[in-house]
């Protein structure tokens, strides 16, 4: 038996899911919490746009959590091919090891 | 269902706020990967059956192998958990925290203006999406496989080991 879930509700989780993913993104220095950081992000934005599907009960939403999934991929896969490179040339994945570019 | 979107919410927000401030990369993945079940969850609860099983499979699933081989690959032994609490004060932590709580709390607001509409209960079948994906995003799948397929030739292009460059 289906009950209604509030639409606000909804939204909420993901927008809570994203600040969350936000907070890691600026606070952490590890290159491998910084990715992880930034799929919280994305899963929070598919999450907003399943939720907004399943308001109007159309599949538009779930398909563009499916688009949203292959940019999520790409991005991983180019990611962590960065962080293997990361490593190789600085022996860290500590973010402010890059620092060549400093003023 | 109502139940169920719930406890699943609560408990995706507590695991990835618990992956966020880990500081063994290993717990943080495996709180990572509850997260995105607790996700899918919540998309079976929202009549999104299709995209459930896809949050397991290729989230849950393909990309966090992803994460797990390259942890592997960088053998990051015990001394790294050491480093991170060195690297990771809790002061660190006040400034963003506080900035995207604000930012959280306007977002919150804007969406209790919506707060008498629901949730249509009716579940969207796999057909549908099916359907809705190579008639009207026909063009946006094609375009999905050309970053795809950009996004593989990068990874192998930057995975590659340099001959003569240090390292």
């Amino acid at each position: 038996m289906m009950v209604d879930i509030p639409l606000a509700s909804g939204l909420s989780v993901a927008a809570v899911l994203f600040s969350l993913g936000l907070i890691g993104v600026l606070s952490r220095r590890n290159l491998m919490f910084i990715l992880m950081s930034l799929e919280v992000m994305l899963n929070a934005a598919g999450l907003a746009f399943v939720v907004a599907g399943a308001r109007w009960g159309q599949a538009d939403g779930q398909v563009m959590f499916l688009f949203i999934l292959a940019t999520a991929a790409g991005e991983v896969a180019v990611g962590l091919a960065l962080l293997i490179q990361f490593y190789r040339r600085f022996g860290t994945v500590d973010a402010d090891a890059a620092s060549l570019l400093r003023g | 269902m109502i139940e169920t979107f719930y406890a699943a919410a609560a408990i995706a927000i507590v695991a990835t706020a618990l992956a966020i401030t880990r500081t063994n990369v290993v717990h943080g993945l495996l709180y990572l990967i509850v997260s995105l079940l607790a996700v899918a969850v919540m998309f079976f609860a929202l009549g999104a059956p299709f995209v459930a099983a896809l949050e397991v499979i290729v989230y849950a699933g393909a990309i966090m192998v992803l994460f797990v081989f390259v942890m592997m690959l960088l053998n990051l032994g015990p001394a790294t958990v050491e480093q991170e609490r060195r690297w990771e004060p809790a002061r660190i932590w006040i400034g963003p925290t506080v900035l995207s709580a604000l930012l959280l709390a306007e977002l919150l607001y804007g969406l209790s203006s919506h707060a008498g509409q629901r949730v249509a209960a009716s579940v969207v079948e796999p057909r549908a999406v099916g359907v809705a994906l190579f008639t009207q995003y026909a063009l946006g799948v094609e375009i999905a496989s050309m970053l795809l397929l950009s996004a593989l030739i990068g990874a192998y292009h930057l995975g590659r080991r340099e001959m003569n460059s240090p390292g």
